[in-house]
């Protein structure tokens, strides 16, 4: 059984143990526990990295931005800005004199060349320290060439991704607001928390567009200034993602009056429910029709395929460990989907409403835990004798060790895991790690695999 | 060497002040590298969470292997108060969740900033009331502004022998007749090489750091948590009682490097020779070797050679006149620009986002047959690259180096030929041999066939042989 540090131990919880539930989490990671987590800067960076045709500039060392460095799939149809590197790459004498003047040379020289519709200026830990007025800066060159300069408050100390998400969303919102909404039409809505990894924003737009709703901005994936200017406008915000996004939501709601609903388009039923939720908003029968022949259409085209992985996969055991725990609760029902088992689920981010859906959603015995680490996570998987580990790259190593299948559901992915056609790909993808001939060789199954043998 | 070095200097950079696509990552990350090759060691930054996890990411993708990375996880009040409180929980908690035998810590850009006093904090911790089995610290200085993972990897390698060096100290095995090896950041597969050479020579070696198994290691039923292998602790204390120390990397000249550290301190020699890519290097490294063990090459190599030599001829003419840009770490792009111009290649331009002052010339040193000296760039970015290709009409057929390279490659619609650090979007980067005549076997076989393979694809004949 795991060894957890004592700091942490009301931060993993099993279910059907005698104990309340209880759990907690939204704290600052323990020093020495090897959190799987990043910083305020990677929480910014994050959300506004697919606005494709914006300047992000990394003020600071040049770690930060050499680490980021197109780091994501958020796929863009027209500009790439976003998958370019920039850094001031503060050396010593700037840390000394202040790094003003680097950023803001640094940042008319990039606006000069690229001509971007707008710069977000990523303000990294030492920048908080040396003092420099990034603010001032920002004001300075956007009056000068004319486009919106954003600071983002970023410095990797000053609390947790989340107040990262946070200060990305204040950047967003002194956008939003400034475009003109004139043509924007009553059945409108932003997308908000998908990030197009893969393409995933296209196939969520063309959903919308068959449904007759118009997308304003989809902010954060394939994103466009122009149109994150204009997304005021739209009638509904469609919030995924709901860790990083629901401020800014929020912040819609109470400035512009726009209401919001939280949705998920992993797994069929939560892709379904998300569509008729924003029909159902609309009030609008002929919408709610066409929503209903779509997802019947696109039902009758994956059950079929899915019902055949889920011959091979029944009594599969997956574990989970992903960044925002929203996107656990659809996992865990597409999972179960497939006839597989989660033993195990965990978060970065969850907060404690989060946790106690992940509790009522889960089978007894399996595993929550928030924040976790390499060591817990790889004695759970021992533990519960996992097929299958759903998390990142940090995660992927501790899985292929112990000689253990692993599926992508992170930023980084290459295959799209959204909407109806995204739960065929993940089926595809939980189906060929689980079903792989390679872990008969692999110490950890070789054993039993001998026995039948004999 | 007498004669002015041949190739052309570094000139001012171009009027940008950013980075552009950068050619370099930060100094703590080598050092994490370098710790993680003592054995029973665990790596620690002492700086923000994000760092660990930044940096435990870039590894991972390219040695696909575990990379725990511990951090003291500064808060704004951490940043505000100092890091003591948070440094003495991070190594309580490293220790007991770890149960190292070393914690290799290393600082970043916020902890250098707000002028964090390692030596007196880690003095402090050592002097509380502890367990018998304490894990020994050592600590580097790596602050992020100023220079490159190399530097950190570098300052890495000699902090950690200067702190555990003990006068008069040898392990038994190795009665006083060893040397030690300072490889710089070379691959598992590398470092494996460099472990076999040494014992077929029959000379005893501390390799350090010893990464071959660490961050290459067999699948396990059970997760260890700090991987086998790595430089013994004993080892590593009695580096000052060698016969000699050698490092690999030419430039490597200007640093106070551990083998330097250890001829001062304890008049241990130092031999200093390029890393052995291809034939030139791998002789002087073999000639080395000879020397200090000896013996005899072992006739495994000199044969390894006559192979090399024999394909060298075979394949001259798929090379000769061919026209590559070779950029990475400084010692490995000398290395290969070595390689490449032995082989009739023309190094049109070789780049590093590293800034020894000694690049230039390595370059220079190790290209003295060449007609057209290559260019010569430090410091610079993969976009100020581009630009002073597409200034100097440099056409290069190939680009080598690493995988950060690809996205320049396909702008240029060239292929990357991926060697080096790091390797983020292909496989077994841990496990390419650039060392010796067999690594240079292997790159000299890759490089005639990717070429083969442009010449068979960009036309519609399809040849049949070749």
């Amino acid at each position: 059984m795991a060894d957890i540090l004592r700091e942490r131990e009301r931060q993993v919880y099993r279910k059907g143990g005698q104990q309340p539930f209880q759990l907690d989490c939204e704290k600052q990671s323990a020093a020495g526990s090897v959190s799987q987590r990043a910083c305020v800067f990677c929480g910014s960076r994050v959300v506004l990295y697919p606005i494709a045709d914006a300047l992000h500039i990394v003020h600071g060392p040049i770690g930060c931005a050499s680490y980021t460095w197109d780091i994501r799939g958020a796929l863009s149809s027209g500009p790439e800005l976003h998958r370019l590197s920039f850094s001031t790459d503060l050396q010593e004498m700037d840390v000394v004199q202040g790094g003003e003047k680097k950023l803001y040379a640094g940042l008319c020289e990039l606006i000069d060349a690229h001509q971007p519709k707008a710069a977000f200026v990523y303000a990294t830990c030492i920048v908080g320290v040396i003092g420099d007025d990034v603010e001032a800066v920002c004001k300075r060159v956007s009056l000068e060439k004319g486009i919106p300069v954003l600071p983002v408050h970023s410095e990797g100390f000053k609390g947790t991704k989340k107040d990262g998400y946070r200060a990305a969303c204040d950047a967003l919102l002194k956008l939003v607001g400034t475009g003109s909404t004139e043509s924007v039409t009553p059945h409108s809505i932003n997308i908000l928390g998908d990030f197009n990894l893969a393409g995933e924003t296209w196939m969520i737009r063309d959903y919308y567009k068959r449904m007759g709703v118009e997308v304003v901005s989809c902010i954060t994936g394939d994103g466009r200034v122009d149109e994150i200017r204009r997304a005021h406008g739209a009638a509904l915000n469609v919030v995924q993602c709901s860790g990083s996004m629901t401020h800014l939501a929020k912040q819609l709601e109470e400035k512009y009056g726009t209401p919001f609903i939280r949705v998920s388009y992993f797994g069929v039923e939560d892709m379904s429910k998300s569509l008729y939720d924003v029909a159902r908003h609309f009030k609008d029968k002929e919408m709610m029709k066409r929503t209903q022949a779509m997802v019947r259409e696109e039902l009758e085209r994956s059950i079929p395929q899915l019902a055949d992985y889920k011959r091979a996969l029944t009594g599969k055991r997956a574990a989970i460990y992903v960044g925002g725990a929203f996107k656990a609760f659809s996992l865990v029902a597409a999972l179960r989907h497939l006839g597989m088992t989660t033993v195990m689920v965990g978060s970065q981010t969850g907060n404690k409403d989060d946790y106690e859906q992940l509790r009522e959603l889960c089978d007894e015995g399996t595993i929550i835990a928030d924040d976790s680490n390499p060591l817990e996570l790889s004695s759970f998987l021992e533990e519960k004798d996992v097929d299958v580990f759903i998390g990142g790259v940090k995660e992927r190593p501790i899985a292929y060790k112990l000689g253990i299948g692993f599926c992508d559901h992170n930023h980084e992915r290459k295959e799209a895991l959204a909407g109806f056609e995204g739960m065929l790909n993940f089926a595809r993808e939980v189906y060929s790690s689980v079903m792989s001939p390679v872990w008969r060789l692999t110490p950890r199954r070789r054993g039993s695999n001998l026995e039948v043998v004999k | 060497m007498s004669s002015q070095p041949r190739a052309t200097r570094s000139q001012p950079r171009p009027n940008w002040v950013s980075t552009r696509n950068p050619c370099k990552a930060c100094a703590p990350l080598g050092a994490a590298l370098v710790m993680r090759g003592i054995e029973g060691a665990l790596p620690f930054l002492h700086g923000s969470q994000g760092c660990a996890t930044y940096m435990r990411r870039y590894l991972i993708s390219h040695f696909r292997e575990p990379m725990d990375i511990a951090t003291s996880g500064f808060s704004e009040a951490t940043t505000i108060f100092g890091g003591e409180k948070n440094l003495r929980q991070g190594l309580d908690n490293v220790t007991s969740q770890y149960h190292p035998a070393l914690i290799g810590i290393a600082t970043t850009c916020l902890t250098e900033t707000i002028g964090e006093d390692m030596h007196g904090m880690l003095h402090q911790y050592r002097a509380l009331p502890g367990e018998v089995d304490d894990p020994l610290l050592v600590h580097v200085s790596t602050p992020a502004y100023s220079g490159t993972h190399i530097d950190g990897f570098n300052d890495a390698v000699r902090a950690v022998v200067e702190q555990l060096a003990e006068a008069g100290h040898a392990p038994s095995a190795y009665l006083d007749n060893f040397v030690n090896v300072f490889p710089g950041l070379v691959s598992s597969e590398d470092l494996r090489f460099l472990k076999e050479v040494c014992a077929d020579f029959a000379l005893p070696a501390t390799l350090f750091p010893d990464y071959s198994e660490t961050l290459d290691g067999p699948s396990m039923e059970i997760y260890k948590k700090i991987p086998e292998g790595g430089t013994s602790l004993a080892a590593l204390r009695a580096t000052p009682a060698a016969r000699a120390s050698i490092e690999l990397g030419r430039t490597l000249r200007q640093k106070r490097t551990a083998a330097s550290f250890l001829q001062e301190r304890f008049s241990v020699p130092a031999k200093r020779i390029g890393l052995p890519i291809g034939i030139n290097e791998s002789d002087i490294f073999f000639a080395a070797m000879e020397k200090l063990s000896g013996h005899k090459t072992p006739e495994k190599y000199t044969r390894e050679r006559g192979r090399l030599v024999d394909a060298y001829v075979d394949g001259h003419k798929y090379l000769f006149g061919k026209r590559a840009l070779v950029i990475g770490d400084e010692d490995m792009v000398v290395g290969l620009t070595s390689f490449l111009a032995e082989t009739g290649v023309l190094p049109v331009l070789c780049a590093s986002g590293g800034k020894s002052g000694a690049f230039a010339r390595s370059i220079a040193e190790v290209t003295t047959h060449l007609r057209e000296p290559a260019i010569v760039r430090e410091g610079v970015d993969f976009m100020t690259i581009a630009e002073e290709l597409a200034l100097k009409d440099l056409k290069p057929d190939f680009v080598i180096g690493s995988s950060k390279a690809a996205k320049l490659a396909r702008t240029l619609g060239v292929p990357l030929i991926r060697v080096g650090f790091p390797i983020h979007d292909r496989i077994g980067g841990q496990r390419i041999l650039h060392l010796g005549y067999r690594g240079a076997q292997q790159l000299f076989d890759l490089v005639v066939n990717t070429l083969l393979e442009v010449k068979q694809d960009s036309n519609s004949i399809g040849y049949s042989y070749l």
